[in-house]
């Protein structure tokens, strides 16, 4: 039994999260799809801060709406004039984006709501995520350890680096 | 009252990954098309951490996949935006049926 304040959050995130995100693919200046992008990662990220996921919550926020929102607003603004609005769009293309996205829902509704038995999980007391634990998990080498993906995207970041800069460098 | 169960979180995840395929689909300008595809990444985070929480709650794994998949989609978006950006220096449009020079 969840309390109420609980209750009445999650109606408020998934509301935010099925609203924006319409908003985000369907308006038609690009800041402002940015700034409903930015909306939809802030609930993402409360929803992982009601899943007692209070480490991933914190790196969504500080990765996605510090980092990349950032990148994405001065990359619109290196490449656009201010309020200047896409052009509409073709009736086919859009009769074709609304197919493909309704009928995707519509497979992957129909497997989740026709496998019931998952409606009636019930959310089970946290085990512990604590900041300890999870650099422990993240640092170790034995069989369920991380160490060597960790390494990996360490690595990746090091390429993505070099590759931003050789990419975006005026020659 | 009620429990929130799994499914409250998965038909908003599943309503985010459907908008993500639409303006993946319709929408001509590269930066807003990133921006969808920021959408679909973020509605597979959802899923694994909620997965994780729900059927396995003493185990981390799923935080874990979320966390690597919210690295590796940064990087990408970094070096997808400079490419946006250097294609911008060259051919001054960012309209994918604008730009041509790479056809035939």
């Amino acid at each position: 039994m969840d309390s109420v304040g609980n209750i009445i959050l999650y109606f408020i995130i998934a509301l935010a999260i099925i609203v924006f995100s319409v908003l985000a693919v369907t308006t038609r200046k690009i800041l402002r799809a940015a700034t409903y992008l930015l909306f939809v990662l802030f609930a993402t990220a409360f929803v992982y801060f009601q899943l007692d996921f209070e480490f991933l919550g914190a790196v969504q926020i500080a990765v996605y709406a510090g980092g990349i929102l950032v990148l994405f607003v001065f990359a619109i603004m290196l490449t656009h004039k201010p309020g200047k609005e896409s052009e509409p769009l073709t009736s086919e293309k859009r009769a074709l984006g609304l197919s493909a996205a309704v009928a995707g829902v519509a497979v992957c509704g129909y497997a989740l709501f026709s496998y019931g038995q998952f409606c009636v999980q019930k959310l089970l007391p946290a085990g512990d995520y604590s900041i300890e634990q999870i650099g422990k998990a993240l640092l170790n080498s034995d069989k369920f350890g991380l160490l060597l993906p960790f390494e990996a995207v360490s690595v990746l970041l090091l390429a993505c680096i070099i590759g931003g800069v050789v990419v975006a460098r005026r020659r | 009252m009620m429990d929130i169960n799994i499914l409250m979180y998965l038909v908003p995840s599943l309503i985010m990954f459907g908008c993500g395929i639409y303006g993946f689909i319709t929408r001509k300008n590269m930066i807003a098309i990133l921006i969808s595809l920021e959408l679909m990444l973020n509605s597979v985070d959802i899923n694994f951490a909620v997965f994780n929480r729900y059927l396995f709650p003493d185990q981390m794994d799923g935080m874990f996949f979320a966390l690597f998949a919210i690295a590796i989609a940064a990087a990408e978006t970094a070096i997808a935006l400079a490419i946006v950006i250097n294609v911008f220096r060259i051919a001054k449009k960012v309209d994918i049926n604008q730009i041509s020079k790479l056809k035939f």
